[in-house]
This record gives structure tokens, sequence and C-alpha cells, in this order.
């Protein structure tokens, strides 16, 4: 191909991945991305997101700015293709340019279809579209918006309705069907959508077609046929898309409903290619990513001189969040036969689909194990004999049941195939060694079953092993600690040379550098480089690199000169977001690095550890001070056991809650360590969980005073310091030891004497470690190469309130 | 000088200029720090093994790869974990591009990177 290249029409998800299945092919062709948008192709999917959390559209960015720098990508943004000469192989800019190629892609994707009736054109009447119908709508609802009405009840509109209920603002879907979402769903699937909507503010109107929008100037309102009429300060119209055909219409490129193209995604056009929602194939346009990305894959093929792929079209099939509920849609919602299975209060709801007895179609709501194997099926046409029962197999279908391409890992994209590969050929032995290898299970972790499952189908064990806190060299957390304890070793580099450990991956790092603290009670040679960057700055690192700040707040009480120095600090260093934690305790998000030390100085508040794996906060509820009900006083409590363990570290992070009488405002019942006041005493308890899994936590003991929770709940801390697995949190570590083993050691007198005695040592050692901010380890501990330093202290100095003073109370 | 003929020629790469981005000291031993050169945002790191240099942004999800843990002539991405090797830049998880890399020399006390200037 000579020097004109490649130049793709489309900053969307179809010319990204034009661009990115290009690439995976060959380095050297020129690439020029045309993006109509300023700004960088980016997620639409996920376009309801920034309604919700108010980001910015970086936040959706597909690929970094230097991804396109370093794949030789040349992108012109803000920019319209005006016309196309396919003859002369020139593409037309606005503004007169003309970029010469010698492959055309057309990835122009699709405009919102817009109804032709009056009042439309009114303001206030915005399609969802793009970030700037979310900032239009984001305005609405800060402005006091009373109702909004979405126009359309399809996928699209119900994201949009999600959208702006999360603002606060009641909202109504107005459908023209007689169900919502009735390509993917049929009518139960549609009705159970209801009560979560409900529940979210968003009320549905079905059946209605929308005459004309009223209002003189804005928008007040829509009016139906029959003359009903809804009262709305903004209408979003969300009815559909078509597919955006202008430049090839222009050129003379023969379309349909969409850019006509053959099996290879060839267009009329001599060296001009379409893919994504622009594209029509065999009479269809796909508007979703999974073909997208297929199509992209074929048309690459044929624009880099291979082999040419055959496209014969995608099977539709989404994988979607709607209203926060779990939503599979595979191929057909409606056959001839159908099996379903339903449980309208969870809510879950299962169907499959037969046609001619094959699968054809596949709705799973609430509920969508086995999607990877119904995919496999409904993509083969595979015969079904019983389709309640090929139903009720795909929920238990275990991971042998499915093909190499199916995804594992929803977080980290890995496919069933790329974990046996990293087995069989890459000699990973474990699971801990695979999910190091492929990152699966590293996300939000529900896969990590089937990781385990997988290993244990390959390798022929159950699938268990000892947790090794080194995979690389096979050395356990016990074995580690006995070379630590044996040799006297006291910062995480004696170790690597002692044992070897640490030095490969270096995964294990941090969890080496937990151990080598834990054994010397904190009296060891601190190492930073073996510390995640959270713990060498002591801030969470966010997504886009800056930090969060969160103070320690004991008991979840503050004061207003606290709250006042707080806000103070947020303004003067530009934090983007002020919010108030789950812990009860406040977040500062969006902080420069190098601006941490001057926050912590200006708060003058010790830090809350929300970066660590240490102890977090112990939430409380009001308790008997103000509660009508209170039977224990769960302030006090949970404020002297927030001082008695503030700063140490754990194997992984410890949330604890104390109520003050059974309804359990402060939620302790799901915590690693919680405390309930029930008539005549205390109930402790430990290992509750309210993640990705919810577990109620077990009763340690119940006992009489609160002097006496303090005991027992320090000596179970102390025992899950030295015994606990790194990351290992107490939901987990107290069904692996087992309760009644737990109760022989904390319940123990002498036993639990000991732990104390030794928990007290490792507190002795412990410092504030925000007081670094005077005293850095390093002088660039916060400042990258270009950062200056702090020219000068604070304009306005604040008084110092150092960390209260050790077993104050 | 004389245009060398041939292929020695292309040993140097015309298109490229050495920035001083730090002294020795300015790197603690084990990490990274990220520096602005010729308007490229880079990751400079110093390890047991010498120096090295990526491009500051993760080809994952644009993480800082400069507050990333090293270890093994490797750095992990601190947002989603993804590992590349310092010296080629290779991804060494699934799932990620690699990594651009950029030559780094250190005379005397500081440390320069040569970085291709942009198109």
């Amino acid at each position: 191909m000579s020097a004109r290249g490649i130049v793709i029409v489309g900053g969307g998800i179809a010319g990204l991945s034009a661009c990115e299945a290009v690439r995976a092919r060959e380095a050297e062709t020129p690439i020029t991305l045309v993006c109509g948008e300023p700004r960088l192709p980016y997620d639409r999917v996920r376009l309801s997101e920034l309604l919700v959390d108010g980001q910015p559209t970086e936040a959706l960015e597909l690929r970094p700015p230097e991804w396109f720098e370093d794949h030789g990508i040349r992108t012109r943004l803000g920019v319209r293709a005006t016309g196309l000469d396919t003859e002369a192989h020139r593409l037309r800019l606005e503004g007169g340019e003309a970029l010469a190629y010698d492959a055309l892609v057309l990835a122009t994707g699709s405009v919102p279809l817009i109804p032709p009736i009056p009042g439309v054109g009114l303001e206030g009447v915005i399609a969802f579209r793009g970030p700037s119908d979310c900032e239009a709508i984001r305005a609405a609802a800060a402005g006091g918006a009373r109702r909004v009405a979405v126009i359309g009840g399809g996928l699209l509109g119900l994201e949009a309705a999600y959208g702006v209920a999360s603002q606060g603002c009641p909202v109504t879907v107005v459908h023209l069907m007689e169900r919502l979402m009735e390509r993917q769903l049929d009518a139960m699937a549609a009705q159970l959508l209801r009560p979560a909507m409900e529940a979210l503010g968003v009320d549905v109107l079905l059946e209605r077609q929308t005459e004309c929008v009223l209002g003189s100037e804005r928008a007040t309102g829509l009016r139906f046929a029959g003359g009903e009429e809804l009262e709305a300060d903004l209408v979003v119209v969300s009815i559909g898309i078509r597919a955006q055909t202008t430049l090839a219409r222009g050129a003379g490129i023969e379309t349909g409903r969409g850019v006509l193209v053959d099996d290879g995604l060839r267009t009329s056009a001599p060296d001009v290619w379409a893919v994504g929602e622009c594209a029509e194939h065999r009479g269809m346009v796909y508007g979703l990513v999974a073909p997208i990305h297929e199509q992209a894959s074929v048309a690459a093929d044929a624009l880099c001189g291979g082999s040419e792929a055959a496209y014969a079209g995608s099977l539709q099939w989404a994988k979607l969040k709607v209203m926060g509920i779990d939503v599979v849609s595979i191929g057909r919602p409606d056959g001839t036969q159908e099996a379903v299975a339903a449980d309208a209060t969870a809510p879950s709801y299962r169907k499959l689909v037969l046609d001619g007895g094959r699968a054809a179609g596949a709705i799973l709501l609430g509920d969508v194990r086995g999607t990877e194997d119904l995919l496999e099926g409904i993509r083969g046409g595979e015969q079904v004999s019983d389709a309640l029962a090929r139903l009720a197999a795909a929920a238990e279908a275990g991971v042998a049941d499915l093909p190499d391409a199916a995804q594992i890992c929803d977080c980290n994209g890995v496919c069933k195939g790329e974990i046996v590969g990293a087995m069989r050929d890459d000699g990973c032995a474990t699971a801990r060694e695979v999910m190091t290898r492929t990152r699966a299970g590293t996300g939000c972790g529900s896969c990590k079953g089937a990781v385990k499952e997988l290993v244990a189908l390959e390798t022929g064990g159950d699938g268990d092993e000892p947790a090794f806190l080194c995979p690389c060299r096979r050395q356990t957390r016990e074995e580690l600690a006995a070379v630590i304890r044996e040799r006297g070793l006291t910062a995480v580099s004696e170790v690597a040379c002692a044992s070897g450990t640490g030095r490969e991956c270096g995964a294990c790092k941090p969890a080496l550098a937990y151990l080598v603290s834990e054994v010397n009670a904190n009296r060891h040679r601190e190492e930073r480089a073996a510390r995640f960057i959270n713990d060498r700055v002591h801030a969470n690192i966010q997504k886009d690199g800056t930090f969060s700040v969160v103070p320690r707040m004991y008991g979840g009480v503050t004061t207003p000169d606290e709250l006042r120095r707080i806000a103070d600090a947020a303004e003067r260093y530009g934090a983007r977001m002020v919010k108030v934690t789950g812990g009860q305790r406040i977040d500062l998000l969006g902080v420069d690095k190098a601006d941490l030390p001057a926050i912590w100085r200006d708060i003058g508040m010790p830090s809350g550890h929300a970066y660590a794996k240490a102890i977090r906060t112990v939430k409380t509820c009001v308790g008997t001070d103000f509660c009508r009900f209170g039977l224990g006083d769960s302030i006090a409590l949970g404020v002297e056991l927030e001082r008695q363990w503030e700063g140490l570290h754990t194997p992984a992070k410890v949330k604890s809650g104390v109520s003050g009488c059974p309804r359990n405002c402060a939620e302790a019942t799901v915590k690693d360590i919680g405390v309930v006041a029930v008539e005549g005493g205390w109930q402790v308890r430990v290992g509750g969980a309210a993640g990705a899994t919810v577990r109620e936590a077990d009763v340690l003991a119940t006992v009489d005073g609160a002097g006496e929770v303090v005991r027992i709940a320090t000596a179970l801390l102390q025992y899950y310091r030295e015994h606990g697995e790194y990351k290992e949190r107490l939901y987990d570590f107290v069904p692996r030891i087992g309760l009644d083993r737990i109760r022989e050691v904390v319940l123990d007198d002498d036993e639990a004497a000991a732990l104390r005695e030794r928990f007290r040592i490792a507190k002795a050692a412990v410092r504030d470690p925000w007081l670094e901010r005077d005293a850095p380890y390093h002088p660039r501990q916060f400042r990258d190469l270009d950062t200056a330093e702090a020219a000068e202290p604070p304009a306005r100095s604040v008084a110092l309130v150092g960390p209260p003073p050790e077993g104050e109370r | 000088m004389t245009p060398a003929a041939g292929a020695a020629a292309a040993a140097t790469p015309p298109d490229t200029a050495l920035a001083r981005v730090c002294t020795v000291a300015d790197v603690p031993l084990g990490e990274g720090r990220a520096v602005t050169v010729g308007g490229r945002r880079i990751a400079v790191f110093n390890t047991p093994t010498g120096w090295f240099a990526l491009g500051g942004a993760c080809p994952h999800r644009g993480g800082p790869l400069a507050d990333g843990l090293v270890a093994d002539r490797c750095v992990t991405c601190p947002l989603h974990e993804h590992r590349f090797d310092l010296a080629t830049g290779a991804a060494l998880s699934g799932g990620a591009e690699p990594a651009a890399t950029h030559r780094v020399l250190v005379r005397g006390d500081d440390v320069l990177v040569e970085v291709a200037a942009q198109a």
C-alpha cells in the first residue's frame, strides 16, 4: 500500500475498532482517523454513566491519546468529512482540505431519529446521543426540573431515564409499544423491570403515541393521541437511530437503510469499506458492540491484503445493565417453542426460545448464569429436545462445557482459551499463577470460582493449593514468616536475598512488606519501593492518576471546626468531588499527588487509612445519647475501638461497626468486625460481608460490658493480623480457620492476653503516616520530575492538630 | 558531518532528541517518576539493573506507569495490574498493547532520555 494509507471516517466504537483491527495485523500503513466530535473515541454505550456520576467525557475514552501516537494513528478531531470522491480517492474535510487515501473505511455511525411532530424543535427538547446532551440533562436536573419525559422505552431510552433518575429528578418514560425494550425482552421480562424502575422514581406510560410537544418557547409537556397530557420541563427523545449515510450517498455509493456492504464489508465503490451502525449487510443494520468488532475484523483482513474472511452476519446479543439489573438478550426474544423459569420476587427470569427444535434465542434477567453456554448453543443452532432441561443445564453449566472463546472474566475480558493457554503454554500450575498471568479474577473477583474450576480440570486436581504468598517461588506465608523470625530479617530486600521471593513478578512484594512489618511488630526497616503506590503516598489512586484523601473521623463523629478545615482544603486544592463515604467519613476526590502534604497539613487530622490494608473506620449509630431505642452507647464504644486500633495494618482491610440496638443502623452484622448492643450486653460478631457477596457476621461471643468487647475484639484482630493470608478478608479468614478454633484462642484468657500484649507492642510503634508531610522518605515522595517544589507554605496557615494522643481514653 | 552511505545512515535515528530529565538522586531506587519530554509524558524508572523509560500512560486504560510497582525489570500498572517489560515495553499480562520504550543514558549524575520527535 502506498504512503497515502488508510483513512477511517468516524471516531466512534466502530472507527476505533477498525484502527485496532488493522494495527493488530500490521504496523506500517499510515492511518488517519477523522472524528467529527472534538474528542477521541469514547464508549458511547456507557454514556449514561456521565449522567450518573458527572464524570468528564474523558472518563469514557476508549484509548488514551498516547495510544494513537504510539500506534502511528493520526487523529483529526472536531473535523467533519464533507465530501467523498471515490474516483480520485480523496476525502474532503470541512475547511476545504482533502485527504488522499488508498483505502477508506466508513464508520460514520448513526444519528438519532427525531419524530416529525409539532414542538419537537422547542428549547428543552433534546436527543440523548452525546456528552453535551448529558450536560443539558444534568443542568436541567440541577435547575430543579420537576419532571423529565423520555420518549422511547428502548434500551437507549431506559439508559437516559436511569441517568436522569440518578440526578434525583422524577422521570416518565413514554413508549409507543405495549412493552419496554420489545426488541430484547418479552412481555414478562419487561414487566419484571417495573419494580426496579418504580424504586428509582421512573414512571412508565405504555402504548402512548406522542402527538406534539407542548409549550411556546420552552417545552412544558407532551400531548398524546387521544388528548391525554403530561407535564415535563425537559423532553428527551430516544426513539431510535438511523444509519448516517449522507457522505456515502453524496458519493454515489449504494445505500438502503444503511451503506450497503457485501460479505467482505465492501461498499459499491472501489476501495471503500463500511463497518458498524452505518453499514447494512444482508438487510441487517447492527447497533450492538459485539457485531461491530466482528465486522471490523473482517474488513481489516481485506484492507491488509490478507485472506478475505467472509462475513455471514452476526448473532444479535448483548449483556446489559438495565435499571441496575443484569440483562442478557441473545437472538430472538420470542419463538414457536419457549421454556421459562421465573421468580418475580428476586426478580429473575430465564427463557430459552426454540425454532424448529433448535436454540434460537434467550433472555436472562437478574440471574445471568450460563450466558456463555447459551450463547454458544444459540450461535451453533443446537438441537434441543427438552427446552426446560436445557435451560436448567445452562444454569449449572460448568466451565468444562464452554468453548475456548467463552469469556470467563468480564472485568478484564479474559476468555477460557487464554486461561487454558496460560497453563499449557506458559506453565502456570495454580489458580493464583493463572490469575497473575491473565488477570482473570483480579477485577471484581466474581469469576475466581470459574478460574479455579478450570485449573482443577486442567491439572486433574481439586483446585486446592497451598496459598502461596509468592507464587513464583511457591513459598507460603508460614514458611516466609519462619525465615524472617529465625534470621531476624527486618526488610523486604533482606527476605528477597534470603529466600529469592519478591524478585520475579514482584506481585508479592506488598504482601512481604506486610509480613515483615507484622513479624517485627512495626519495628522493621521500611522499603517503600515494595509498597503499592497507595502506601507510598498514603492516599488512594484513582482511575485518572489523581488521589483521594479521607481523614480519620473516629466513629463517624466530627466537629464544625474539622468540617471547616476540610471545606477550606477542598476549595484551596481544587478537589473535584467531596463525597460522604459509606464508612461515615468525608472523601476529597481528584487531588494531585503533589498537593497531598499541604492538604494534610491544612486539614490537621490523622490519616483515615482509606487507601490501605489496615483498620478503616468504625461505623456507629447514634446510640444512647440521642436515639429513643438505643440500648448501648455505640458511639463511645466505636470511638474507643477506632482509637485503640487506628494505624495498624492488617492482611486485608478491616471495616467495623457498632450498633446501639438490634435495629442495627450501623450495619454491624455485615462488617468484618461488628458489635451490636442487645438487652443486657453486647454481641461481638466477625466475618460479615456486604460486597460482591453478602455474608452475615458470625457471633463470636455475647458479653456484658464495653471493656470486655474491646478485649475480645482486639485479641481477635491480632489473631487475624498474625494468621490471615495477604488480601484475605475476615469473611474468608473465619470460614477457613473455623469459628470454633477462633473461639478457642480468643476466648482463652492466657492466649488472648498474649495476643493483646503483642498487639500493644505493635501499636506502640504506629505513627500517623500523614506526618510524612514534614518528613518525606525522599524529596520526591510526592512529586514527579517536573513538579515544582511547593514554593510557599499554604497562603493561610491553619492551627495544626496532631493525631490524638495514644490511650487518651 | 558527511552523511554516511547506505545502511549505516539508518543507525542514527534522525528524529530523536536527547533531553536531560533529572539527576540520579531524583528517583528513589526501585521506583518510577513521570516527566514530560518534547510534549510526551514518559515514565522514568531507577532499577537495580539500570534506568529505563516507557510511555507514561498504560496502553490499557491510561494508568500512570510511573506509579507502578517495579520488580524483575518490569512495572505493574497501579490501576489494573497490567505488567510491562521495562526494556522492551512488551505486555506480560494478557489483553494489553505493548508500551512505548525510550532509551535512557546516564552521564555522570545526569539522566538523559532519548525521545522520538513528534510527528
